[in-house]
């Protein structure tokens, strides 16, 4: 029996979708907001230090009056700025990231899954080398040759990342490309450019949104593993991953100034995770006729 | 229809596959057609019967250029279609339709009936002009027994009848010259099946289209053919009108298939006069030496082990592929179990 | 096969079944009733979504989830199956009423050998040892006609055709030498020539252990080949019961005769196929009156508000229809 699920509208489903997911979203939609107006309500600036009001704990009062809600850290910087605005530094890494490595990843899956023969042969044996090599070591050498900006972050993080994009990919194109209706635009005539647009292409979106949305969160989590060695983002942005390296040196007097990013960057991929997972599970119905 | 030349023409036609070594297999190639040489002519119906993994799908999907034959060729209209310019092998293969077997899966459940069917006119520009689109589906969909209504709906709205019908006009689309109808109706309920037979019959009476009838149903293909030929691990083993593979079977596994075919009239007959052949077909993998079917065989002798034997007319009146043809004994005559290999 | 047991093995009366469903419970099967003797085949024909097989399901205790038996009475030897505990069907199943389905594959366990899964049987019902239920297995899958049975037992289920894999439940079913089989398809996934093989081996382990039979099926020719009578059934309901040559000479329901002109006539080749028009009623819109009016030549004002009961007419015949003679004297054929 098949249920039309094609009917439901969006606020329906939402309606239908467990606790867990709502937290979910809830907390992503909380961090993305405050990554876009974090700047306003907290600005911040990575020049001004204020030797005063250093490692205050949390909900101290500057001396400038204003209310310090999670402490400040070894160069009297407001760590609520700071994690403002490196969750927007985390989330436009990731969020690049994922669209120019899904986009690379989507390109050759489909050349591979579709065409087979030599073409896969290449494209998967240069992703299993890739995969055999830990990915994070991989952009920690990247990084380290092309040198520290973002740009080169997202580069280095969106060499690691197309591989598993294209598995995906592969993988659906690779079971839709022999199904019946497939087939039966071939006989009728129809062009390899024709059958990869209208056919292959719609089946394989759905398991791609979803590798890309769990995709963001590991993302954020490698962009903050190579801000913490020092080949991130330059100094001069702030990220998770370079203001935890600072507060490691002050784990036993300041222990906010680690904790409170670290806690941030495990929320969020937690909460990201979660969506991924419920996405999959409601992932498109058609693709089980 | 002698003496015209042949809509399709297959000759010595072999299709192989590459078979990856997996675990507890042996790779290799497995020639699923092994040399099959078969005619249709235009208005008749050829029905290609057999049991599962003899070829016969492969040989559909040879014909439709969904796979590469590895020997032989296909002539359509006497043209090779091995040997055309791509773009006149696209034209033509406008001429050849296929109907699948299973109604559910060969209908992209993203597309809109309309948009199934008009799909055809946007790879063939200019069959059809764009204004004329909407009235076209209306009429194929008339054609086939569905309502213009049904035009903007999805295939998983309709039954499995319906979305049968569905294929047809598709195919329709095209205005093909020859169908293929691979099990086309084997999926389907018994009061179904007959509606899309009848259907097929109207189409060829008002259309003129011919059509090759994969079926491993010999009821069916006995209501519905002109001529039959039964295939077994990748060769035909015999050729004929409908009455004589029905009336006179000469090849031994023609004959064992007629009488294991479940018919109407079963309970009539008395079950010590079915041939009940044993063991399960060999693997196309390695298939025995000489003729293919000896070894289930209950004529087989030394000579069938060394020696393949060809399609030939000895005195049977049609092309049978055995070395020791030959009607049925008449079960009266018979001890219960000579000749017969039943299993104890 | 006359049936010639005093009691039957299988009485069903009047046995309904519902699925629950979001819209209210849908009755898949209404007012069944039928009997099975020893040694005797009873076919029950169908389309998809007749009932045929929720009613197997529901004589083996095994009704889905959604599903509950609503109404009737089965007892299997004479025992009134209702309110049996889990145990006691347990029990039961395989000791006295068994069943084989349409894929075997599914029905076995894939990473256990055949040797193992048929000497299960043994050792769970019988507290055999492991030799002991070694050698019967081995025993059985001969008996079963499956070659080289000694060697085969350490296969694994995938290692066999299809054909052979039927032949392994086989020998699962008949381990505990039940009285009833019930055979739900049992060769609907089969290429034709080992069709015939399987229904031999079911007719001649039938006979060597005298067993009564359900074969479900929707082809009318294995039951033509295989059963002694029929009872077909269409939208939940029995509507034609007799001898397999009673049915098939003379039909007495319309739907059975439609279903008999829709397949080609093995004496009339090339006779055009009478369809029946239209298609089987969902379960949740069934027609008032009988379910079949809709799609049925013979239909007149009655039809459309009286639901005709099953009625017997002859020995051992019933039809559900309110013109069963008008129907016979069409159909001779």
């Amino acid at each position: 029996m098949t249920v039309n699920v094609r009917g439901a509208t969006l606020a329906g489903r939402l309606a239908g979708l467990p606790l867990r997911a709502h937290l979910a979203l809830g907390t992503v939609l909380l961090f993305v907001l405050a990554g876009l107006l974090g700047p306003l309500l907290a600005p911040y600036d990575a020049a001004r230090t204020s030797p005063v009001d250093r490692l205050l704990p949390p909900g101290t009062r500057l001396s400038d009056g204003a209310m310090a809600w999670l402490g400040t850290d070894q160069v009297g910087q407001d760590i609520l700025a700071e994690v403002l605005a490196g969750m927007r530094t985390s989330l436009t890494v990731a969020l690049v990231t994922v669209v120019v490595g899904g986009s690379a990843g989507l390109l050759l899956g489909l050349l591979a899954g579709y065409f087979g023969g030599w073409a896969d042969g290449i494209i998967s044996r240069v992703g299993d080398i890739q995969l055999a090599f830990p990915s994070l070591l991989l952009a920690i050498l990247l990084a380290g040759v092309l040198g520290p900006s973002m740009v080169n972050v997202i580069i280095a993080l969106a060499v690691t990342r197309w591989v598993i994009f294209a598995r995906v990919v592969r993988g659906s194109a690779l079971a839709v490309r022999d199904r019946e209706f497939v087939d039966s635009a071939r006989v009728m005539g129809a062009s390899h450019a024709r059958i990869l647009a209208g056919y292959i292409l719609p089946s394989c979106l759905p398991p791609l949104m979803v590798a890309a949305t769990v995709q963001v969160g590991l993302t954020m989590v490698a962009e903050a593993s190579l801000s913490f060695l020092g080949l991130g983002v330059p100094a001069s942005q702030a990220s998770w991953g370079s203001t935890i390296a600072e507060g490691r040196d002050y784990l036993a007097s300041a222990w906010w100034i680690a904790a409170v990013p670290g806690a941030a960057l495990a929320l969020v991929v937690v909460s990201i995770g979660v969506l991924g997972d419920l996405l999959r599970d409601v992932s498109d119905p058609m693709t089980e006729l | 229809m002698a003496g015209t030349e042949p809509l399709l023409e297959l000759s010595d036609l072999v299709t192989s596959y590459r078979l990856r070594p997996g675990i507890g297999r042996p790779g290799g190639e497995v020639r699923a057609v092994a040399g099959v040489s078969l005619t249709v002519h235009a208005g008749e119906t050829v029905g290609l019967v057999g049991e599962s993994g003899c070829g016969k799908s492969t040989i559909a999907r040879t014909i439709v250029g969904l796979v590469r034959p590895s020997g032989g060729k296909v002539l359509f209209d006497g043209r090779d279609l091995g040997a055309l310019p791509a773009k006149e092998l696209r034209r033509l293969r406008r001429d050849i339709q296929i109907v699948f077997q299973d109604p559910y899966a060969s209908l992209n459940p993203r597309m809109t009936v309309a948009n199934l069917i008009k799909e055809a006119w946007r790879i063939h520009p200019g069959l059809v002009p764009r204004e004329r689109w909407d009235d076209e589906v209306d009429a194929l969909l008339e054609r086939v027994g569905l309502r213009s209504e049904h035009a903007g709906r999805y295939p998983h709205q309709f039954s499995g009848g319906q979305r049968q019908r569905i294929s047809i006009a598709r195919a329709l689309a095209v205005r093909p010259r020859l169908i293929v109808c691979d099990e086309a109706v084997s999926a389907l309920d018994v009061s179904v099946r007959a509606q899309i037979l009848n259907l097929l019959q109207e189409l060829q009476r008002d259309l003129g289209v011919s059509y090759l009838f994969i079926s491993h149903d010999l009821g069916v293909v006995r209501h519905l053919c002109d001529r039959v030929a039964v295939m077994y691990l990748g060769k035909i083993v015999e050729t004929g009108s409908k009455e004589e593979i029905y009336r006179s079977p000469a090849h031994p596994y023609t004959q064992a298939l007629l009488s294991a075919a479940p018919s109407l009239d079963d309970w009539r007959t008395d079950e010590s006069d079915e041939i009940v052949l044993t063991g399960d077909v060999p693997s196309p993998l390695s298939p025995p030496t000489g003729c293919r079917f000896r070894t289930r065989c209950w004529r087989a002798q030394d000579r069938c082990r060394d020696e393949e034997p060809a399609p030939a007319e000895r005195d049977t009146g049609h092309p049978v592929a055995c070395h020791f043809p030959g009607a049925l004994p008449p079960p009266t005559t018979t001890a219960p179990d000579s000749g017969r290999l039943t299993k104890e | 096969m006359a049936n010639e047991s005093a009691t039957p093995l299988l009485e069903v009366e009047n046995l309904a079944v519902e699925f629950d469903t979001p819209a209210g419970p849908l009755r898949a099967v209404r007012g069944v009733s039928f009997e099975v003797g020893e040694c005797e085949t009873l076919a029950i024909v169908g389309e998809s979504g007749s009932g045929k097989s929720v009613t197997a399901q529901a004589l083996m205790g095994l009704v889905p989830q959604a599903a509950r038996i609503a109404g009737g009475r089965v007892s299997i030897e004479g025992r009134d199956v209702a309110g049996l505990s889990d145990r006691e069907w347990q029990a039961l199943r395989g000791e006295r009423i068994s069943m084989i389905f349409q894929d075997p594959l599914s029905a076995l366990n894939p990473s256990l050998t055949v040797g193992y899964q048929i000497g299960e049987m043994f050792r769970r019902h019988r507290g055999a040892g492991r030799a002991e239920a070694r050698r019967r297995a081995a025993e059985l899958m001969a008996l079963v006609g499956i070659p080289d049975a000694e060697r085969r037992l350490d296969d694994h289920p995938h290692r066999f055709s299809g054909g052979m894999r039927q032949r392994v439940m086989i020998a699962m079913a008949l381990a505990l030498d039940p009285r009833l089989l019930i055979a739900d398809e049992p060769t609907t996934a089969l290429d034709v020539t080992v069709q015939a093989q399987i229904l031999r081996l079911l007719r001649q382990r039938q006979r060597a252990e005298r067993l009564g039979m359900i074969l479900i099926s929707h082809d009318l020719g294995v039951v033509a080949r295989a059963a002694d009578r029929v009872a077909v059934m269409y939208a939940g309901r029995i509507v034609e019961t007799g001898t397999v040559a009673e049915v098939y000479e003379r039909p007495a329901h319309p739907y059975t005769l439609g279903l008999m002109r829709a397949v080609p006539d093995p004496r009339d080749i090339g006779a055009p196929l009478e369809a029946i028009e239209g298609r089987p009623p969902d379960l949740a819109a069934r027609p008032a009156g009988c379910a079949f009016h809709p799609r049925c030549p013979f239909a007149r004002d009655v039809c459309l508000t009286d639901d005709p009961a099953p009625h017997e007419f002859h020995a051992a015949r019933a039809s559900a229809c309110h013109f069963a003679e008008e129907v016979i004297a069409h159909g001779g054929n």
